[in-house]
């Protein structure tokens, strides 16, 4: 049986050599990770990120040449900390600090450890760098600003999360993503694609060669230039009239929905959000909980709409036959309900036309009565009526190409089951609605979008930012019309009293020379919680228009916080942004000196205060 | 028919799965010595000089096959005696690399006696062992048995190179071969069990377990034959070796030793010092996958990343290009050769050539299997060629004189009647 050892000792020995083989390299992935992880470099080109103009070709966005110095913690090798610390001007806690999060991202992976510097804070450790082991220069683009306007529509550049890595494996830790308005939007438009090349580098970490000949390398892709549909100077003369303010205005070209302006106040510089000193930026207006600088009112504040919303109960009466232009009703200084009264300023006979343009509360109290009562049950009422809205975006999210958006509020039978219980309720106990102040909630673009469809009596294009991309097409959503529920015909008299809004109503004396404007004003009641209290604040002054009657080029919702009455302040603003993108430049010196000065910063400080206050004087 | 030529009754097909394992062992030192700018053929790269070892080993061979059959056998003795000066040569001639003197230096190249002292002491151990009056279960012929093999082994001690020394232990498998009593393996076998057991259980534990094993065996083995005293020597040997080892580990062990028994089973060992050959070799070899990374194109081999890759490391270029596949032959083609190899022994007609081939197969296995063995985390790294496979003429050349020997041997078997 001797002679058998051996053999057996063979077969049996060769056996195990194969099965732990088969292990290493066919069931154990690990080693083909750290493989690469050894021999592979991988070098990132990062391409420009796309220009961004303004409607008229003016130049809003371009790049400017960033480094980013970068530690790969695990090639840190014999460093002089105090030495290296004094070079990039850092202390050696900030050192420590840096190079364990690096560590804690990763120890063989690139992390950035300091990051935006530009040409001159670069220039000063250029030439020593190359000798620290584990420290290299990526050279990034940054945004350069070419105006400091419209921080809220561009976004801004920050680099990526660790979220973000985890999920999108495009992106590696130091790389750069936009952060709201276009640049997140857009993101992958502007961007482009960076390239890669894979280097073969030898155990002194040398490279020593592409790997594979290149054949996985690839080249970067340069981010494409979009033009905004935004109009730089409008925009601008917008921002500067809300100084001092607080509101969102939002500007539309009804014809094609492009955005001309979007405006949220206060802003900021974009340019804030660029260098060394965007961390410290960045902090100090995301710590601004009283202002909000970051939040952008024009997209995401939901404000009751007020009497604006009178456009919508009329044009529903109109379509569901409830009152033809020469229905009338009387007012006696407001409409008596049950054993309720709701007030109003005037009195006497009012028919469609008066009615809008003295924004007759009992009016449009008795057409909505009517519109939810011409239904057998309030609740067929109801839906009938919020369908109506609906069918102009609001309620909704719409679809426009900025990343923050708010529903609003369109309130619908389940709403009112729930709040009154099923069949506790009728058309007077939701009165309210017929003159914005009830529970519809709109956002100041989704009002502006309302006025686009006035403006084309009956139709809107979802409202959008983007005009061109080079070298691409725009999502065609934004060239697809919506039409809404209301007939074209029921538009015209709604805009006639539109029109004597400005020829003979609340907002006669905001007039423009050669301009025929259709407007509504509105002023709404709000109210916040001071100490857990319900406290009444100065209403909210709301100012809808669009501009030229015929053929309207410009549709705008002006939403100013705590400015009383609608024309009191949004309403000039609304008569100088429409003067100012019709015709270039302003006649009414007059309302712009005066808005120019105008400050409610007193009234916002009024509720800070700690002090009893009165409104509304 | 007598005398034929010796390329007639050569066995050809030995002669192909060696030539096959030169050429690949070839290829795959010029894929790990190729620098990576290069762009001639360049023979002062190892793959260069590797060329030239392979061509000399046509002479070479050519002479071997050419000295007649009986000379093995007869000069045995005078072979074996002008090994043992060579590797004392050494002590006076030698040339120190990294605190081992295992080299002569002639010019460029270097000569490594001990390579071809394992060729003169299997041959006088053959020789020994076919003597008709030589029985290995008399102490005094064992005695003889392990000087033979134990010479060189105490002179390649003395160098130090373990890793050499220990191959030549695996000749106990011969002697097993011949008759040696079987329990000499078993207690080899136990030792090495019980000596990385000790290193990783608590003594106490082990001293239990191997009680319970002796009380076991005596209340199964009949009244007649139980002897109490070897009971309890075989129990003390085993305890004083089991209590031992720590001490053999911390003071006999050079660090570099136990620094390779650590990589085996301490999982937190430094990646970057003693942790670094073992780890570089097993990415190499497990990112080769089914196919592995095509010739040329390992990234462990370009990168340089695995040490001494063309000499006691060549394997992992063979695991990192050739993947699986390439491995699973070349081990099946070494597999094969051993096996022709003792295929041919049993059927030798002298003892003296049987003997002989069951020590080639048993040298070339051990080298086999310690080689790959030891880069797949199977076995202590312990540095010995891969017969065929590795770079290096002395380790080339006595590998071919080792099986080219035993090839003549047996081509002259149709003479021996």
């Amino acid at each position: 049986m001797r002679k058998y050892l051996l053999p057996s000792l063979i077969t049996i020995t060769s056996i195990i050599l194969l099965v732990r083989l088969f292990y290493l390299q066919i069931i154990d992935d690990g080693y083909k990770l750290k493989s690469e992880n050894n021999a592979i470099k991988i070098a990132y080109e990062y391409p420009e990120r796309g220009y961004v103009y303004d409607r008229n070709e003016k130049l809003l966005i371009a790049n400017q040449p960033s480094y980013d110095l970068m530690v790969i913690p695990n090639e840190v090798k014999g460093l002089d900390t105090l030495e290296f610390c004094k070079l990039v001007d850092i202390s050696k806690e900030d050192f420590d600090r840096i190079l364990q999060k690096a560590i804690n991202h990763s120890r063989r992976l690139p992390s950035p450890f300091l990051t935006q510097l530009n040409r001159k804070d670069f220039a000063a450790f250029q030439e020593k760098i190359g000798k620290y082991k584990g420290f290299e220069i990526q050279k990034r683009n940054l945004r350069d600003y070419q105006v400091a306007v419209g921080a809220n529509v561009f976004g801004y550049i920050t680099q990526v999360n660790q979220g973000i890595i985890d999920n999108n494996p495009y992106y590696k830790s130091g790389d750069l993503i936009g952060k709201q308005g276009i640049e997140q939007e857009y993101e992958e438009v502007l961007r482009g694609q960076k390239g890669v090349k894979y280097y073969q580098r030898d155990k002194f970490n040398r490279i020593i060669g592409s790997y594979k000949n290149g054949i996985y390398d690839t080249i970067a892709k340069q981010g494409q230039d979009i033009t905004l549909t935004l109009d730089i100077d409008l925009q601008k003369y917008g921002e500067e009239l809300m100084i001092n303010k607080r509101g969102g205005i939002v500007a539309i070209e009804p014809k094609t929905g492009e955005i001309l302006a979007l405006i949220s106040a206060p802003t900021y510089d974009p340019a804030l959000l660029v260098g060394r000193q965007r961390s410290k930026n960045y902090t100090a207006l995301y710590n601004d909980s009283i202002a909000k600088p970051l939040f952008d009112r024009g997209l995401l504040a939901e404000y009751p709409p007020g009497s604006p919303f009178k456009i919508l109960t009329a044009l529903i009466g109109l379509q569901e036959e409830v009152i033809d232009e020469q229905t009338s009703f009387v007012c006696r200084h407001g409409f008596a309900y049950g054993n309720r009264f709701m007030k109003c300023h005037d009195s006497g006979t009012f028919s469609l036309n008066n009615g809008i343009y003295s924004s007759c509360n009992t009016y449009f109290a008795n057409t909505y009565k009517k519109t939810i009562e011409k239904y057998p049950k309030p609740a067929y009422g109801v839906d009938a009526w919020s369908n109506h809205l609906k069918s102009f975006g609001l309620g909704d999210f719409m679809g426009y190409d900025l990343p923050p958006g708010k529903r609003g509020k369109v309130p619908t039978t389940k709403l009112y089951n729930k709040y009154y219980s099923a069949g506790g309720w009728r058309s007077t106990t939701i009165i309210s609605n017929a003159i914005g102040q009830g529970e519809v909630l709109t956002t100041p673009i989704q009002l502006c979008n309302v006025m686009a469809a006035v403006a084309n009596q009956g139709y809107y294009f979802t409202p959008h930012i983007i005009k061109k991309i080079k070298g691409g097409t725009i999502d065609p959503k934004f060239t697809t019309k919506h039409q809404t529920t209301i007939e074209k015909q029921h538009f015209q008299p709604v805009i006639n009293g539109l029109y004597d809004v400005y020829n003979m109503g609340t907002a006669s004396r905001l007039q423009v020379e050669g301009i025929e404007i259709c407007g509504k004003t509105g002023t709404a009641e709000n109210f916040t919680k001071i100490d857990g209290k319900r406290v009444q604040l100065q209403d909210h002054s709301i100012f809808v228009a669009f501009a030229p009657r015929e053929n309207p080029k410009i549709a705008i919702a002006v939403f100013v916080e705590n400015g009383y009455w609608g024309a009191r302040i949004a309403g000039p603003i609304a008569s100088l942004m429409i003067e100012k993108y019709l015709k270039g430049k302003i006649t009414r010196t007059d309302l712009e000196t005066k808005m120019f000065a105008t400050s409610l910063e007193s009234e916002y400080a009024k509720v800070l205060s700690g002090k009893p206050f009165t409104i509304n004087n | 028919m007598k005398n034929q030529s010796v390329l007639a009754n050569l066995d050809w097909i030995t002669v192909l799965l060696f030539t096959t394992l030169v050429i690949m062992g070839w290829m795959n030192i010029y894929s790990s010595s190729l620098p990576n700018d290069s762009l001639g053929f360049d023979f002062e790269r190892e793959y260069g000089k590797q060329l030239i070892f392979i061509c000399l080993t046509i002479p070479l061979i050519t002479v071997v096959l050419s000295i007649d059959a009986k000379f093995y056998e007869k000069y045995s003795f005078v072979l074996y005696g002008l090994g043992l000066l060579l590797l004392m040569g050494l002590f006076v001639f030698g040339k120190t690399v990294k605190g081992q003197t295992n080299w002569y230096g002639i010019g460029p190249f270097g000569l490594q006696p001990s390579e071809f002292v394992k060729t003169t002491t299997i041959l006088l151990l053959a020789k020994f062992l076919s003597d008709a009056q030589v029985n290995l279960k008399n102490t005094k012929h064992q005695i003889i048995a392990f000087a033979i093999m134990g010479l060189p082994i105490v002179l390649i001690m003395l160098q130090p190179d373990a890793g050499s020394a220990m191959i030549f232990i695996s000749l106990v498998l011969v002697l097993n071969r011949e008759g040696l009593p079987e329990w000499y393996l078993w207690t080899g076998f136990f030792a090495v069990l019980l000596f990385f057991s000790s290193l990783f259980i608590q003594p106490i534990y082990i001293l239990a377990v191997i009680l319970l094993l002796i009380i076991f065996h005596f209340l199964k083995t009949k009244r007649a034959y139980r002897n109490p005293l070897v009971y309890l020597i075989v129990f003390i040997v085993a305890s004083a070796f089991v209590l031992s080892v720590d001490f053999v580990y911390d003071n006999v062990l050079e660090p570099h030793q136990k620094d390779r028994i650590n990589v085996l089973f301490d999982d937190t060992v430094d990646l970057k010092a003693e942790g670094y050959n073992l780890n570089q070799s097993m990415i190499a070899i497990g990112s080769g996958g089914w196919i592995g990374k095509g010739f040329l194109e390992g990234t462990q081999t370009k990168g340089g990343f695995v040490p001494e890759q063309h000499t006691d490391y060549i394997f992992t270029t063979v695991g990192e290009e050739w993947g699986f596949v390439g491995s699973t032959v070349v081990i099946l083609i070494y597999v094969l050769l051993l096996f022709r190899i003792l295929y041919l022994a049993e059927y030798q007609k002298t003892k003296f050539s049987r003997i002989y081939g069951y020590s080639v197969a048993t040298i070339l296995f051990t080298h086999f299997f310690v080689n790959i063995a030891m880069l797949i985390k199977l076995f202590p790294t312990i540095g010995v060629p891969l017969p065929f496979f590795s770079y290096g003429g002395s380790s080339l050349w006595a590998f071919t004189i080792l099986l080219f020997i035993f090839l003549k041997l047996d081509s002259n078997k149709v003479n021996e009647w």
